[in-house]
């Protein structure tokens, strides 16, 4: 998204998306199923970061979703033909660009076309440091992927130019929706709720192989799909960063150093997850359990101050 | 994480590529540092790889003795699982289940090995065969 807007005319970092889009959360998704185990977001769905960015900066989005494989390429070829920077929600299994060990039917990934050359379009992919290529059967499929969260061709182009935001008062409105999602969602499967609830079901696994897959799962939300890593606490703390130096609110400086050290308590859980899956640590799911339920509280505290600065700040 | 931090350890399962993690530096500034990849992130998608690579040969040990059809290798060759291999081709799970027999496998219809063909990405003929 921050590519599209940059596009656009606006000078967008990738942090200052994710930060006042309000996309850092937690949810523990029992019920949505990841290759037989649960779903674990660390951050809010696509689409809600789209709209978010859509909203606060006038972009005049605009979103598409296609019955036929056909109209959905035939649409997006019409609007790269007029100029367009398209974005895509694609699956990730059907991309042959990525990484062989890193395809798996996750179909929430989003990608940005930024042209097309015969039949190969030309692709801007946060998991590529450059832009990568893809052919038009192998972006077909990918769009159309059935399955948990199907795309359905979603595609999504700005029709605005965004003029320059009042950072402040956008920043305020963000960090106050993020703050409600992790402290008041009346669901204890989300927020912070949902860290200490995935906790007690760590807790509850007993010492053998389904175990290690279900803690295995977990790490990979964190860090593979989570970008920047720690889930995504560190792209956050430096939204923080920036926000603070853009208005000059310096109060977010201390909040961002706070969440670093929460994005390394992750990692650190990660870390001795890892270990036990491989065999180097007795697999102890308790003591992952007590990590999360640590962690869990950190994140608390943490969301309460940001609340509290956020209700503290004049602007 | 402080920059110097970023784990350059190296992951294979990144396939070459790198990382971007987000990294405090030596001015307190976060900012965008190219990792290499971490052990921990390697273990964890080897587990999962190595979990549908270990299935998948079972399946396919199965399908050569004959005890079961080619079609449960190929599931787990494409990382399916029977949930989303139901939800791929519209057919129900029941269904796939029969159709893991080899009798009733060999006598499926083209359209619907069609569908699995599709939904597998692969050829129906590649359907019938187990390679390595």
């Amino acid at each position: 998204m921050a590519s599209l807007v940059r596009h656009h005319g606006l000078a967008l970092s990738e942090p200052m998306a994710f930060g006042l889009a309000a996309a850092l959360s937690f949810a523990y998704l029992p019920f949505i199923r990841v290759g037989g185990l649960p779903l674990i977001a660390y951050r809010m769905p696509p689409r809600f970061i789209i709209r978010g960015l859509h909203a606060s900066l006038g972009l005049g989005m605009r979103f598409e979703k296609f019955r036929s494989p056909a109209h959905g390429t035939a649409r997006l070829d019409e609007l790269l033909d007029a100029g367009r920077l398209v974005g895509l929600q694609t699956s990730v299994f059907w991309l042959p660009y990525f990484p062989p060990d890193l395809r798996f039917h996750f179909n929430a990934h989003n990608l940005l076309v930024y042209g097309r050359e015969g039949d190969e379009y030309l692709i801007s992919d946060p998991v590529g440091e450059t832009a990568v290529r893809c052919p038009r059967k192998d972006l077909e499929k990918a769009r159309f992927a059935k399955g948990v969260l199907a795309p359905k061709g979603l595609l999504y182009y700005a029709t605005r130019e965004p003029a320059a935001p009042d950072w402040a008062r956008l920043g305020k409105r963000a960090l106050t929706r993020t703050a409600r999602i992790m402290l008041y969602t009346p669901l204890p499967l989300i927020g912070v709720r949902g860290i200490e609830m995935l906790s007690s079901q760590v807790n509850k696994l007993a010492v053998d192989e389904r175990a290690k897959l279900y803690i295995g799962n977990i790490v990979r939300m964190q860090e593979e799909i989570g970008t920047g890593g720690g889930g995504f606490r560190f792209l956050y703390a430096s939204f923080l960063q920036e926000l603070g130096a853009k208005t000059g609110y310096r109060a977010l400086d201390a909040l961002a150093a706070r969440l670093v050290e929460i994005g390394d308590r992750w990692r650190e859980f990660a870390l001795a997850a890892a270990r036990m899956i491989r065999g180097r640590e007795p697999l102890a799911p308790p003591l992952l359990a007590k990590q999360l339920r640590a962690i869990a509280a950190e994140e608390r505290s943490f969301f309460k101050s940001l609340d509290a600065a956020r209700k503290a700040w004049a602007c | 994480m402080l920059e110097k931090d970023v784990p350059q350890e190296g992951n294979a399962t990144l396939g070459g590529h790198r990382k971007a993690v987000y990294a405090v530096g030596a001015d307190g500034k976060l900012r965008p540092v190219a990792s290499r990849g971490w052990e921990a992130e390697e273990i964890v998608t080897r587990q999962a790889v190595e979990d549908l690579e270990r299935r998948a040969a079972d399946a396919r040990r199965r399908a050569l003795a004959g005890e079961a059809s080619p079609l449960e290798y190929h599931m787990y060759r494409a990382r399916m699982d029977l949930a989303l291999l139901s939800q791929t081709t519209g057919l129900w799970r029941w269904r796939i289940r029969r159709h893991f027999r080899p009798r009733v496998f060999s006598s499926l219809s083209k359209e619907i090995r069609q569908r699995y063909a599709e939904a597998l990405g692969i050829t129906p003929q590649g359907l019938d065969e187990v390679d390595a």
